[in-house]
């Protein structure tokens, strides 16, 4: 399955994290929160108009905006 | 004195720890190496004073964000004798990585897993003594809230000061290429001790989010909290503030005006209307300060400020600010001094300071006096009521395009990757501390700046002393003359002018002293400015006030939460020109037309 941005994921799909796309202080950030290569991760809810998402990463559950989660890759399943 | 620094993530209950370990004792104080005031408190454990220092929530001792720098270099600066490191149990498996960063500096540590009630909640087990085994570090169970855990903890960071061995802090940034270490490291310590479930059960919070973050309802609904919450301390605010506002009243007339009698009239003046007064207005935001971080120490703690920012993100954003900055923004039309305050939830600088310069607009509870007077002596009934709406609706647009105007010079650094805690309950201990820790903190800052700025209106108005007072040849009326040049464009009469300089003090006092300048009160002076002002001079005169500036607190508070006074000139400095050229647009145009 190719891999995919985490802002494409519906609600309630869960992926894999595959790769992380992101410059140094956002970078540090995801990895702190737990966004790791190889982790788990579902999509709780997407804000109206565009707004941020929710996703769970075990028992955190995390906000973030699309073009953030547009540099991390995820492969579904 | 020996130190002991709190350290630990965002949303570990490391304040609710704090709190309970030093209560209204805390105080806020500099350290050297940074910038940001820092929580402390002392205590006495083992028989000694020590000193415990609340350092902000960070994810990552590594990471670029301020707090995490500035609790980089207060390490540095000032090595503890013991790092208390509070990791947050129901999230062990990542918040690990902070611990074992800590362990590479070689700190003197005790770790606390805190929240272990909740932890159980969710069946995630954990083997303490394994753990510690593991890390060879003291670790315990703790529930901060309700206190179990508690007496453990504190004997074992009494133990561990006696034989402190504080390492050194220094290269911190160097140690970067060992995190490749830290996973494994990781992986290792858990893999023996802890238990997560691969699924979380369908608790509370899940079922509370359907609801408060529902795609239709979300917003509504936290439009209806909002709502609520400015009702309530308006409610609960405005019979106290008037109390509050009697009692000095009544102490000036029963205590000091007989005291200070035998005193030449003008020292009189000075120590009663300036001095006083000065502090009297101190006093009257005390309780809606209070009042207010009641509230918002509820709205924070049960994690609903999170949900709020996750529901106006998308329409923030685009201004440069967060969803947390909308409800500051909102809370700043009951009083804009515990709105500044408030961005304190903010932890990016940029993104507070941006916060900090839309605020004054919101249309506080002072400023609508001034315009229910005014709007009620100068238009129809049916008329009255449009005028207020469009006054807000100004309120909300000076906000708007001064966010749209200045985010590019706020940038903000720091990621908007923001945790979403479960929905808890707010401990009455906590809500109180926090209370008093607020109103201790801006009586603390503000009463200088304040008092003299009153005295220095005071004398304005006042001096020479054979001037009438408020009248025209006090320095005041003489500033004013020399002001009329740039405010007759606008439609506003030197009366109003002095006016002004008042309703730089307080919004409160600006018909107090229009009474003052035109010798008359209620309905005759609502007549006099009916017979001397058309409908556009006087509404170009409270677009004016709605713009200026909030008022002398709010600038003081401004000053003491930035702690930049470049930045805090830039704010009034802007917003008098805004004010100066909104009042001349609408008055040249009303008069363009022909009204």
């Amino acid at each position: 399955m190719p891999a995919v941005a985490l802002s494409s994921l519906a609600p309630g799909e869960g992926a894999t994290i595959v790769a992380l796309h992101t410059e140094e202080p956002l970078h540090q950030r995801l990895l702190a929160m737990g966004f790791r290569t190889g982790k788990h991760i579902e999509m709780i809810r997407k804000a109206r108009f565009s707004g941020p998402l929710q996703v769970r990463i075990g028992t955190t559950d995390i906000l973030l905006r699309r073009n953030e989660a547009d540099k991390i890759k995820v492969r579904r399943g | 004195m020996k130190r002991i620094a709190l350290l630990g993530m965002p949303n570990t209950g490391k304040s609710t720890l704090f709190n309970r370990m030093t209560g209204a004792s805390a105080r806020v104080g500099n350290w050297p190496g940074i910038t940001v005031e820092l929580l402390s408190g002392k205590i006495v454990l083992g028989g000694d004073m020590v000193e415990i220092i609340d350092l902000p929530g960070i994810y990552d001792l590594h990471g670029f964000s301020e707090d995490e720098q500035v609790v980089r270099h207060f390490l540095h600066e000032n090595v503890p004798d013991l790092a208390l490191v509070v990791l947050n149990a129901t999230q062990i498996e990542r918040q690990l990585s902070l611990l074992l960063q800590l362990k590479q500096l070689n700190l003197n540590l005790v770790v606390l897993l805190n929240m272990a009630d909740e932890a159980k909640k969710f069946g995630i087990t954990i083997d303490a003594a394994r753990m510690s085994e593991a890390l060879g570090i003291p670790i315990f169970l703790l529930s901060a809230k309700y206190g179990s855990g508690y007496p453990e903890a504190l004997q074992a960071a009494t133990r561990a000061l006696r034989y402190s061995t504080p390492g050194m802090a220094e290269q911190l940034r160097d140690q970067l290429a060992e995190d490749e270490h830290i996973e494994s490291e990781m992986a290792r310590v858990l893999q023996h001790s802890v238990q997560v479930p691969a699924r979380l059960p369908n608790n509370l919070t899940t079922r509370l989010d359907q609801l408060l973050l529902h795609p239709w309802l979300g917003l509504p609904i936290f439009f209806a909290i909002m709502y609520l919450l400015f009702q309530a301390i308006f409610l609960f605010g405005q019979p106290l503030q008037t109390g509050v506002g009697w009692l000095f009243g009544w102490l000036r007339e029963a205590a000091l005006q007989p005291l200070l009698s035998n005193l030449p009239a003008v020292v009189q003046g000075l120590l009663l209307d300036g001095i006083y007064n000065g502090v009297a207005t101190v006093a009257a935001f005390v309780p809606i300060i209070v009042l207010f971080f009641l509230f918002m120490a509820i709205v924070e703690d049960t994690g609903y400020l999170s949900r709020a920012a996750f529901l106006m993100d998308a329409l923030m954003a685009r201004m440069g600010l967060d969803g947390r900055s909308f409800v500051m923004l909102l809370m700043g039309f009951g009083c804009n001094v515990p709105a500044l305050m408030g961005t304190r939830v903010m932890r990016s600088r940029a993104l507070r300071l941006l916060t900090m310069v839309t605020i004054p607009f919101s249309l506080c509870s002072a400023r609508l006096q001034v315009f229910i007077f005014i709007t009620a002596a100068l238009f129809a009934p049916r008329s009255a009521a449009l005028v207020m709406f469009s006054l807000y609706l100004m309120s909300f647009a000076s906000a708007i395009l001064t966010a749209l105007l200045f985010k590019r010079f706020f940038p903000s650094n720091e990621p908007f990757v923001l945790e979403l805690p479960p929905y808890r309950f707010p401990t009455l201990r906590q809500l109180v501390l926090r209370g008093w820790h607020e109103v201790h903190h801006f009586v603390h800052r503000a009463t200088k700046f304040i008092v003299a700025g009153v005295v220095l209106v005071w004398l304005l108005t006042h001096m020479p002393p054979s001037a009438v007072a408020a009248g025209p040849d006090t320095w005041a009326g003489i500033v004013g003359a020399w002001l009329h040049p740039l405010f007759a464009p606008l439609g506003i009469t030197p009366e109003l002018t002095i006016a002004l300089i008042f309703g730089f003090v307080a919004k409160e006092i600006v018909i107090g002293s229009l009474a003052v300048i035109y010798g008359l009160t209620g309905t005759a002076l609502s007549g006099t400015l009916a017979h001397q002002l058309d409908w556009v001079q006087a509404y170009s005169f409270m677009l004016f006030t709605l713009i200026y500036t909030p008022c002398l607190s709010a600038v003081a508070t401004l000053r003491s939460e930035s702690k930049d006074t470049g930045f805090t000139l830039f704010s009034i400095a802007w917003s008098l020109t805004l004010a100066w050229l909104v009042s001349l647009a609408f008055y040249q145009g009303a008069r363009a037309l022909g009204y």
